[in-house]
């Protein structure tokens, strides 16, 4: 059956497309946050490779080319970053200063709770680099000596989940500030928080975009630091 | 737009980093122009979502490993999401009113030719 399915090189790129499709359409029609289109076609994908008993590599022989436009669209990201630069230097001290507390939150938060479950070191760093983007994150893990498929994985949920719970928690907290929320998205959630804080607004994302390099780098230097505390 | 990024795609991991912060510079520097990468670089930010799907259905793969530390690391996740968002969100909102709270002050005892700037937003 997967033979057939997955002969055809771009099954898993249409299989991914539809599968957003249908979340977009889901999140139109009930506009939950819970309803994300991301973490819908996610698991829509997932139930039709375990229904069909398709493993990953096959479907992932062809949806690797959608993958591939993450490095491009990264680098786009500077579009954004270069039209509010102005913006960016006339609050210099505030966004660094914000972006640092957040990853030291991350880094603390992780090591208190490590102690608190009685983690081994290979596990509490796998961990630390769980809020950055992953082409750093995995680089942190590896060296740190954590386990780095699992790094991956547990930086993929901390981007789901801050692309998620971002609207709902600067609504109750009462986070208006579209430089705070850019920051807050991109220092949680990396570049899948990115992608919500585009749809909020094009301050939001530049400040998002920026958030990911910064806190990227300090985490680098930062979890070299934790690493040893436990 | 597509040459340039042929260009920036061998480098090395975090390449795709590399490239933000070489975009940034040649557009800072006029080298490139905003003009001509616009369109494509927005197209691109807006279907970025789709992009992260296979990653995230990649979690299968993991789930053997995962699934033996599950419960603390689900709750660590939660939790140290939950806190980056506040803090960061908090702390950047505080420290830019202060400073609208400073400039609004200055303005007020006659310092006026500092830029009028006070909260861009």
């Amino acid at each position: 059956m997967d033979q057939v399915i997955f002969n055809s090189a771009a099954s898993g790129i249409v299989l991914s497309l539809l599968a957003f499709e249908i979340g977009t359409w889901i999140r139109k029609k009930w506009k939950l946050a819970i309803l994300n289109p991301l973490l819908i076609s996610i698991l829509i994908v997932i139930g039709f490779l375990v229904c069909f008993r398709i493993d990953y590599e096959s479907y992932n022989s062809s949806a690797k080319y959608i993958s591939y436009f993450l490095t491009p669209a990264t680098v786009s990201l500077a579009i954004p970053l270069y039209q509010q630069i102005e913006l960016l230097k006339k609050n210099l001290a505030a966004i660094l200063v914000g972006i640092l507390s957040g990853v030291l939150t991350s880094l603390f938060s992780i090591l208190a709770m490590c102690t608190f479950f009685g983690m081994n070191h290979a596990q509490y760093v796998t961990l630390l680099p769980k809020s950055i983007t992953t082409a750093i994150g995995m680089g942190v893990a590896e060296e740190l000596g954590g386990y780095v498929t699992i790094a991956v994985a547990v930086i993929i949920i901390t981007g789901v989940l801050g692309n998620v719970i971002a609207e709902a928690v600067c609504k109750w907290f009462c986070i208006r500030h579209p430089i705070a929320k850019g920051l807050a998205l991109g220092t949680s959630a990396h570049a899948i928080g990115t992608a919500k804080a585009m749809e909020m607004g094009e301050v939001e994302g530049a400040m998002s975009s920026l958030a990911i390099v910064v806190s990227g780098l300090c985490t680098v230097v930062c979890a070299s630091v934790f690493a040893n505390f436990l | 737009m597509g040459e340039i990024l042929k260009y920036l795609l061998p480098l090395p991991i975090p390449g795709s980093i590399y490239g933000l912060g070489l975009m940034l510079l040649f557009l800072s520097l006029k080298v490139i122009k905003i003009e001509s990468v616009r369109e494509v670089g927005e197209f691109l930010i807006e279907i970025m979502p789709v992009m992260f799907i296979p990653a995230g259905v990649g979690l299968i793969t993991a789930w053997g490993k995962l699934k033996t530390m599950l419960v603390p690391v689900g709750i660590i996740t939660v939790v140290t999401t939950f806190l980056v968002l506040i803090v960061t969100g908090k702390v950047t909102e505080m420290m830019l009113k202060q400073k609208e709270k400073k400039q609004t002050e200055k303005m007020q005892t006659g310092e006026k030719e500092e830029q009028d700037g006070s909260g861009d937003l």
